[in-house]
């Protein structure tokens, strides 16, 4: 990854905006007294604008402001978790008593700290921030998706379209000296078109998100946004029942890596590990997936959805190889698995807001291209199902079972992509898919998504080349 | 703590002309504790706050929100939803709800109790959940988590309409994730107990559920794909109604998002299947006694004798349709504008039990967990395809466990092909009750 050695988060500034550098150590300080073992305080500024255009009309246009601060202590193995919206030294120090006397009464020793600011290399390349946009711009850019959504074709009826961009700001200290900040802009995009034509009505929906600025629409414009959905909903239009049973299944690049993200990311994620609530839990070294799989969380790709310059602990962002070859190669960590394994923290550790504890979550994960033309691997495809589109999903990490619903699909018949299917899920099992994936193509490609877990919701990266799962369980309505 | 209806109404007071200002404002005191191996993992106290501000200015409608109470922010959230009103369309239909005259009724989902319930005693029931879970059967691997969680939260509403109500609520819960294996096989099972205070909680009934669930599937093997008859167990029923409910906004129909737009009055199911929305009944944990713009909260009958009868409308998609709002204006808190939900569904119970619609039906499966609810079903096509797992039965009686099987229709289809609805009406934290549903013929898409 490529970035200015120049550019570097503005921990001053932050200061300014945010809490100084002394109320911070103060409050870490009081946490320790009060019998915290590991103290963190995390204060965030969050701004945001989003705008809804529905049925031709601008709906709302909401604006926000979040401010406050999380203060975590650790005593033992029990965290003590508080959260005020109170940021000044007085409300720090508070909450930090709070959360102390939480996590154990009393009986700690005094230790002193010492923050050392820590400068990384800011990952953020924005360009133009979302805050110097007029809001006229913004609603125009929607209203010209819209536009460019209609006059695709008659039979499209409802479009509605969303933006909205984010400014989340954030200083994170913890007692093991840890002093960083972050300024993270993400700006996005979403159109759903609804068709109707002699089989009732379908869907088609797109969206681009980004964590740069609103230079996001000089390089894909929401009219192209906004074409790619309405033609979704129109090939649908004449889409036959999937079929039902199991079927090899060809997924196109950029649109199956959610299901790497769900079938294998979350089991890799230390938490669920050292409880032993994953299937891969104790099987480093072992083979997990056929040798043409390489599996990488990396929240250090430029402008992706899932990046960031540190995680919400303090941590440099990382590049983390899963999987290798079809080998385990390591989990996912968060400052507290990390410290009991006596291992780095891999940069994992996010958090939905200063409301929320850290857990161990995944960033932009992909699967590495391979050496296979994406054309043959459908050629050499009898029959099957062609998904050009998922949509969500969801895993139970402690068995690997999934399922995903795909948004656009087509029948492959005798090697050739023919008749688009309706909306159906897929079913299978992480580790099996994972083994039964036996042709990678060479091209690659990744999309955006939010990943919830326990509550919590985080921007993420998926992405994976066109590749071939031997069979998988489709669950349409028609004979297989 | 200030005084939120105050707040709310100094706000209101604001709107200058004909301008219309609405405030919503709310305040939470949450607890979590999670337990794992007889230790406390984490413990959160929080109190939480915030007001959202709606404007409407020349039929246009502007909001912004700010995550705390504090005046000065509260006037800058004002101009800011001022100025975000000027770049919304004009829009007729725009505007704040009108008080319509229907009562509020009193409902008692406050609990006194629970603000003096020591976080020793809330973490001595996460511990004894996690004991039970781990005890309770020798299948039992792993107890992934032991919660206990409660809140405590007000809420006001004033507008410039002439709105102003306060409410309040307090709910309380245990959950456990347990892990069962028996040689490679492995499951998982969650169980819970909700209530409005401690003394709601029953620790051994959320244990026996997370133990049951993880450990009835062991052994399970994919099913051959074929077409078959379904009994939904009731948390499953509850999923689909809330599912349903969605489809039966009149915002989503207005917007021709509904696969039920145009058809009220029409046959869109069995004729014993009646679908009520009621808030005001208390056994509900949606149950609250004003929505989310301060209207009363009313009992919405939806499907009556299988006959589409109602949507629900909030202020604004009732202007839009020409009629009345039917009180089900709902929020996700401050943060967000008003739109249209259900929040107490129950569906009318019919004669039998679980055990005797097996009987009755004699060979199909019993539906004991979906997967894939948000992606497997299209509100405007109907197409429905959900991940499944459950135990199939035979001449009325349970047989072997099935899973990682899909099961694929429409919503219209499994409306139309309802054999039984069950007498086993379970409460559950959602905005929708459950109870045993029979559906005659689904695809089953197995191996």
């Amino acid at each position: 990854m490529t970035w200015s050695e120049s550019e570097f988060s503005n921990v001053s500034g932050l200061e300014d905006v945010l809490v100084g550098k002394s109320e911070i150590e103060r409050a870490i300080h009081q946490a320790l007294l009060h019998g915290g073992e590991f103290a963190e305080v995390f204060v965030e500024d969050r701004r945001t604008t989003g705008i809804s255009l529905d049925d031709r009309r601008v709906e709302e246009l909401a604006t926000g402001r979040d401010r406050g601060a999380g203060i975590r202590v650790v005593v033992g193995d029990t965290t003590g978790f508080a959260h005020t919206a109170d940021i000044s030294g007085a409300g720090l120090v508070a909450a930090a008593m709070a959360a102390a006397s939480i996590a154990k009464s009393g009986g700690g020793g005094v230790r002193e700290i010492q923050l050392v600011q820590q400068h990384y290399p800011s990952r953020g390349t924005v360009e133009i921030y979302p805050e110097s946009i007029a809001k006229a711009t913004k609603v125009a850019l929607l209203e010209s998706a819209d536009d460019a959504a209609r006059s695709v074709n008659g039979a499209i009826r409802q479009v509605s379209a969303g933006y909205g961009d984010s400014r989340r700001r954030f200083v994170v200290a913890n007692s093991d000296g840890v002093y960083a900040s972050d300024d993270q802009v993400r700006t996005r995009l979403f159109v759903m078109c609804v068709a109707a034509g002699d089989g009732g009505m379908q869907t088609g929906y797109e969206s681009i998100a980004y964590t740069v600025g609103y230079e996001l629409f000089d390089r894909i414009s929401a009219q192209e946004t906004a074409t790619k959905a309405a033609n979704r909903a129109i090939a649908k239009l004449v889409a036959r029942p999937a079929p039902s049973g199991v079927l090899p299944v060809v997924l196109k690049s950029g649109t199956g890596g959610i299901l790497f993200h769900e079938a294998c990311g979350h089991g890799l994620e230390s938490d669920h590990i050292v409880k032993d609530a994953s299937v891969y839990a104790n099987r480093i070294g072992e083979t997990v997936a056929s040798p043409s799989v390489t599996l990488v969380d990396d929240g250090t790709v430029a402008d992706k959805w899932g990046t960031s310059t540190i995680d919400d602990e303090g941590y440099l962002s990382q590049r983390n190889v899963l999987i290798e070859n079809g080998v385990l190669t390591d989990y996912m960590w968060d400052l507290l698995r990390s410290r009991k394994e006596g291992r780095a923290s891999s940069g994992n550790g996010r958090r939905q807001s200063y409301q929320h504890l850290p857990m161990v979550r995944m960033t932009n994960t992909y699967l590495m291209p391979g050496s296979d033309d994406p054309d043959e691997i459908v050629a050499q495809t009898q029959n099957g199902v062609y998904v050009a589109q998922l949509g969500g999903g969801q895993v139970n990490t402690a068995t690997g079972d999934f399922v995903f619903g795909m948004t656009e699909a087509y029948l492959i018949e005798n090697g050739k992509i023919t008749e688009p299917i309706r909306d159906a899920n897929l079913i299978g099992n992480g580790p099996e898919v994972l083994q039964r994936i036996d042709a990678v193509g060479s091209d690659f490609d990744m999309s955006p998504g939010t990943c919830g877990k326990d509550g919590q919701s985080v921007p993420v990266g998926c992405g994976q080349p066109t590749l071939r799962i031997s069979g998988v369980t489709v669950g349409g309505t028609a004979g297989a | 703590m200030p005084e939120l209806l105050d707040i709310a109404k100094r706000i209101a007071e604001q709107a200058r002309g004909e301008e219309q200002i609405e405030a919503y404002v709310s305040w939470n005191r949450d607890t979590e504790i999670r337990a794992f191996e007889g230790e406390v993992e984490s413990l959160s106290s929080a109190e939480s706050a915030g007001i959202g501000i709606r404007v409407i200015q020349g039929n246009r409608q502007g909001f912004a929100y700010v995550g705390d109470l504090d005046e000065r922010h509260a006037r800058e959230t004002l101009e800011e939803a001022r100025d975000n009103a000027r770049f919304a369309s004009v829009d007729e239909h725009a505007g704040l709800a009108e008080p319509d005259g229907v009562s509020v009724q009193e409902l008692e989902l406050w609990n006194d109790e629970l603000a003096g319930f020591a976080n020793a005693d809330k973490i001595a029931l996460a511990l004894e959940l996690e004991r039970k879970v781990r005890a309770g059967d020798e299948r039992i691997r792993q107890v992934v988590s032991a919660d206990y969680g409660d809140s405590s939260g007000e809420s006001a509403i004033a507008s410039s309409k002439g709105i102003a109500v306060s409410s309040r609520e307090t709910t309380c819960f245990i959950s456990a994730d347990a892990v069962a294996g028996s040689g490679d096989d492995t499951q998982t099972g969650s169980g819970y107990s909700v209530g409005r205070g401690a003394g709601d909680i029953d620790v051994n009934k959320a244990a026996r559920d997370a133990i049951d669930r993880a450990t009835r599937l062991l052994g399970a093997k994919k099913p051959a794909s074929g077409r078959i008859a379904v009994v939904f167990d009731p948390r499953i029923t509850a999923t689909l109604l809330s599912i349903l409910a969605g489809t039966l906004s009149g915002e989503e129909v207005a917007r021709g998002r509904s696969l039920f737009a145009g058809r009220i009055g029409e046959e869109v199911a069995t004729s014993a299947f009646t679908l009520v929305d009621d808030p005001t009944d208390i056994r509900a944990f949606g149950a609250s006694a004003v929505d989310s713009e301060g209207l009363a909260c009313r009992r919405n009958v939806l499907i009556e004798g299988g006959r589409l009868s109602k949507y629900l409308y909030d202020s604004y998609s009732s202007r839009v349709a020409g009629t009345f709002s039917t009180g089900s204006a709902v929020r996700g808190g401050f943060k967000s504008i008003p739109g249209v939900g259900a929040r107490a569904l129950a569906l009318a119970p019919g004669e039998l039990d679980q055990n005797g619609i097996i009987a009755a039906i004699g060979d199909g499966l019993l539906i004991q967990g979906i997967s894939g609810v948000h992606s497997g079903v299209n509100r405007v096509s109907g197409d429905f395809s959900v991940g499944a797992e459950g135990i199939m039965f035979r001449q009325g009686r349970l047989a072997e466990p099935v899973r990682e099987i899909t099961i694929a229709s429409t919503i219209q289809k499994i409306l139309q092909n309802v054999l039984f609805i069950g007498n086993d009406v379970e409460w559950l934290p959602s905005n929708a009750s459950g109870v045993s549903l029979a559906i005659g013929e689904i695809a089953m898409s197995g191996a």
